[in-house]
């Protein structure tokens, strides 16, 4: 292998990986408030389309990610007011969610456009072209749209808020024992709706990322292509933590740059299975963890003010 | 005018229902600055309702509360902390995997929100620990700490929020003797400093120590209020059971058989975090005889009830059942009747039936099944003949577990336990929540089996009934067996020195 290559190989890992980091960052605050947002996947493809919608409607991409973030908070919203005030379960929302995603996104998109593919304007470049000649560094690091920028630094600042301030002590404390913070005063209902809006933002602006950033179509048939799942998993994987869920979703980033890279070299292996190869790690990583990371203790379970 | 300002908290007809129960019912009191009123009552009475009302966490169908003379209407826990009203819940409300302190500044908003700067915070904890003498480390985890020390935890995190009315409900339940102790020296100095304290028991020697006034709840009404100087115990029994009741030492046959049923050896067990909780234990129960282990909760009793009936893995050491190794006669569920101490969870399948429920060890057998199908005609002719040898009380062998009182609950367990006549009967916390009536009823039960020739470990934290019913008494401490006593013998301060591990002499 020529180490071309493999710095090729390294750009697109975190370039994949920056959409799945942003999805699991709300994701993680909506699991430790004890709130599985299976629905990310669906509003991640929603996302998806909007960020392609307003952009090619607009041509400006800020304004594309910010009205994509708007939207992905108002799924939020729903999704928090079914699973926290409505009890509904946790899973069948989130199925639901994904399944009208799915169909949804293709009747929009094909309202929207004739042809099954849009292309529109993508991200920029945060660092001027001439840092791209650094060697090694240079193009791995340097030749990244601001949206990896962003996904690599966020993970550092959500693990602050999670950890040192009063808010995410708070989350915390609700997705742990929701009583408990009840009747220590906390407005337990509040912080669930905070944290599952928060996932669904993230949500959305990581199929923003994953268009705008990466491939820059829409394609109907659902283009995230079960990515939401995938950071369902790396949320378990990375034990909920901000940090390390933040290096689990690069680890699926550059298993999906891989088989791409492989599919294009022309490998003697057939595609579809090289498809399946972040999915067969996702698999993998999971049956390793499972009884070593310790969930919040009432993840997924609906919380009633009434049980003291 | 004067009367009015010496009142911390006055609560008038107070109603509260729940559906099909009425748990409060126009109850009226008052506390007063710097008193411990006393609150008592059996279980299910009403006390942590009305409490729980206080604390904002129920609202009052009807009835006004007065904090300091003025009227208020406590809508959620934040109103009642901002009201200086602190509580410490029976089962503690601590967020395990958060460490003490953060578990004390929980819900207060720090000074700069984006920053949780926990050394003031620190500072002033450490100061109230040193105050009222309840140390607490503030870097550890919840979860580590015993019980005894979430108790001073949740006490302080009230004294954090300068809670002036504490409501402590239950809270020797945990606590060793000398703990116990500890916690009166505490409520001495808060009411000393002007603070009042609501003390929620069921038992009387302690309500009778530390109170200024009783008032006992029944049946969700107040029953009456008594100056703690006059109160008698035999008047507040009756007061709150509703009838003369007695606690002595329960007359007996002196024990005719005399073989060993259950020898345990050297066994040694974990605990659910891997830690171990039983440390080579040797313990031999004979047909006939009742032997009780005293303890405080958490020192290994659990382990060891779960290690004899095959729900735990030992890791050492052997246990056999009149001679059989006990991992073979597991197979068997008429060698060992078992009590569990948490019955809702392990002893009961609450959304089926009184009938079902009573059958779950035997329903593959004749004449309970035909070829693989139920008889139900069957199985509620031996409900309804169990319901009336065990005295349930419940609307029907039909009715769903869940929707009968805790004491009919246990008797639903004891009658499939029992009915089999099983060699060996395994007692854990078998009165733990239950009334007064319903702890006698369970302590003739265990009686009559031990009368029978069945041999019965008797574990509880209440020492009192572990000496009113015990044969034999062997004390448990950090998963080891600090000693063992004749039951007519045996001194209330050996025992109690033995569960803080103090071992002073060994009686065989």
């Amino acid at each position: 292998m020529s180490p071309d290559i493999i710095i090729d190989w390294l750009q697109a890992s975190l370039r994949w990986g920056a959409p799945l980091i942003l999805v699991a960052i709300g994701e993680v605050y909506s699991e430790r408030s004890g709130v599985i947002n299976m629905g990310i996947e669906g509003i991640m493809l929603f996302g998806a389309l909007a960020g392609i919608a307003i952009s090619f409607f607009t041509g400006n991409v800020l304004l594309a990610t910010i009205g994509t973030m708007i939207l992905g908070a108002l799924f939020g919203l729903a999704v928090a007011f079914l699973t926290v005030s409505r009890k509904t379960n946790q899973v069948v929302t989130g199925l639901m969610v994904n399944l009208m995603a799915l169909g949804g996104t293709n009747l929009l998109f094909a309202l929207l456009s004739e042809s099954r593919h849009v292309r529109v304007e993508r991200y920029p470049l945060l660092f001027p072209e001439s840092f791209s000649n650094i060697p090694i560094l240079g193009p791995v690091l340097f030749r990244q749209p601001v949206s990896t920028w962003v996904a690599l630094i966020l993970p550092f600042i959500a693990a602050y808020i999670l950890y040192r301030t009063d808010w995410g002590l708070n989350v915390r404390a609700v997705g742990e024992n929701p009583q408990a913070a009840a009747t220590a005063g906390l407005p337990v209902i509040k912080l669930k709706y905070q944290a599952v809006i928060l996932s669904g933002l993230f949500a959305a602006l990581g199929g923003c990322v994953l268009t705008l950033a990466e491939v820059g179509y829409f394609a109907s048939g659902g283009m995230t292509a079960g990515r939401g799942f995938v950071v369902l998993a790396a949320v378990v994987v990375g034990g909920w933590d901000p940090l390390k869920t933040a290096l689990v979703c690069l680890v699926f980033g550059a298993a999906d740059a891989a088989q791409l890279r492989m599919q294009t070299a022309g490998s003697v292996i057939p595609y579809q299975f090289l498809q399946m190869l972040p999915y067969l790690i996702t698999v993998i990583a999971l049956a390793g963890v499972v009884g070593r990371s310790r969930p919040p203790k009432t993840w997924g379970a609906p919380y009633d003010p009434a049980d003291i | 005018m004067t009367q009015n300002i010496e009142i911390a908290m006055r609560m008038e007809g107070i109603t509260k229902r729940f559906p099909g129960v009425l748990a409060n019912d126009r109850i009226s009191l008052d506390c007063r600055k710097g008193e411990v009123l006393g609150l008592l009552g059996e279980n299910g009475a009403g006390k942590t309702t009305l409490m729980n009302i206080l604390y904002g966490l129920h609202q009052p169908d009807s009835g006004k509360i007065f904090i300091e003379g003025k009227e208020v209407k406590i809508e959620s826990p934040a109103k009642a902390i901002e009201l200086g009203i602190g509580m410490v819940h029976q089962h503690f409300k601590l967020v395990d995997t958060l460490t003490a302190l953060e578990n004390v500044i929980l819900g207060i908003p720090s000074e700069h929100p984006m920053v949780l700067d926990l050394a003031p915070a620190r500072k002033r904890f450490l100061s109230l620990c040193e105050e009222y003498d309840l140390y607490v480390d503030p870097t550890v985890e919840t979860w580590r700490l015993s019980v005894g020390k979430q108790q001073w935890l949740e006490i302080l995190k009230a004294l954090y929020r300068d809670a002036r009315l504490l409501v402590l409900d239950e809270p020797t339940a945990v606590l060793t003797p000398s703990e116990g102790e500890q916690l009166f020296k505490a409520i001495r100095k808060l009411t000393k400093e002007g603070r009042s304290v609501i003390f929620i028991s069921h038992k009387f020697g302690e309500v009778l120590e530390i109170t200024d006034r009783i008032t006992v709840i029944r049946d969700g009404h107040v029953v009456g209020t008594v100056p703690t100087k006059e109160a008698t115990y035999p008047e507040l029994a009756r007061m709150m059971v509703g009838r003369p009741v007695s606690m002595d030492r329960k007359p007996r046959p002196s024990a005719t058989k005399i073989d060993p049923v259950l020898v345990m050896e050297n066994v040694q067990a974990n605990n659910d975090r891997g830690l171990p909780a039983l440390k080579n234990i040797n313990l031999t129960v004979k047909a006939g005889e009742i032997v009780g282990v005293a303890g405080v909760d958490g020192n290994g009793q659990l382990e060891l009830a779960e290690c004899i009936v095959g729900l735990r893995k030992r890791t050492g050491g052997s246990i056999r059942i009149q001679g059989h190794d006990v991992d073979r006669v597991m197979a068997d569920p008429s060698f060992v009747g078992y009590i569990p101490a948490d019955r809702q969870k392990v002893g009961l399948f609450l959304t089926l039936t009184v009938a079902e429920n009573l059958v779950v060890k035997d329903y593959a057998k004749p004449p309970f099944t035909r070829r693989g199908v139920l008889r139900y005609q069957a199985i509620r002719q031996h409900a309804n003949r169990l319901i009336k040898e065990y005295n349930i009380r419940t609307p029907s062998s039909e009715v769903q577990v869940v929707h009968l009182s805790g004491g009919n609950q246990q008797k639903v367990v004891v009658a499939r336990e029992m009915s089999a006549q099983p060699p060996l009967v395994i007692a854990s916390q078998a009165t733990r929540g239950l009334d007064l009536g319903a702890v006698e009823s369970v302590h003739n039960f265990l009686l009559k089996e031990r009368n029978r020739g069945a041999a019965v470990l008797f574990i509880s934290t209440e020492l009192q009934e572990v000496m009113s019913l015990s044969d034999r008494i062997i004390v448990m401490f950090r998963g080891e067996i600090m000693g063992e006593m004749d039951g007519e013998a045996a001194d209330i301060n050996v025992i109690g020195q033995m569960m803080l591990g103090q071992v002073t002499e060994v009686v065989a």
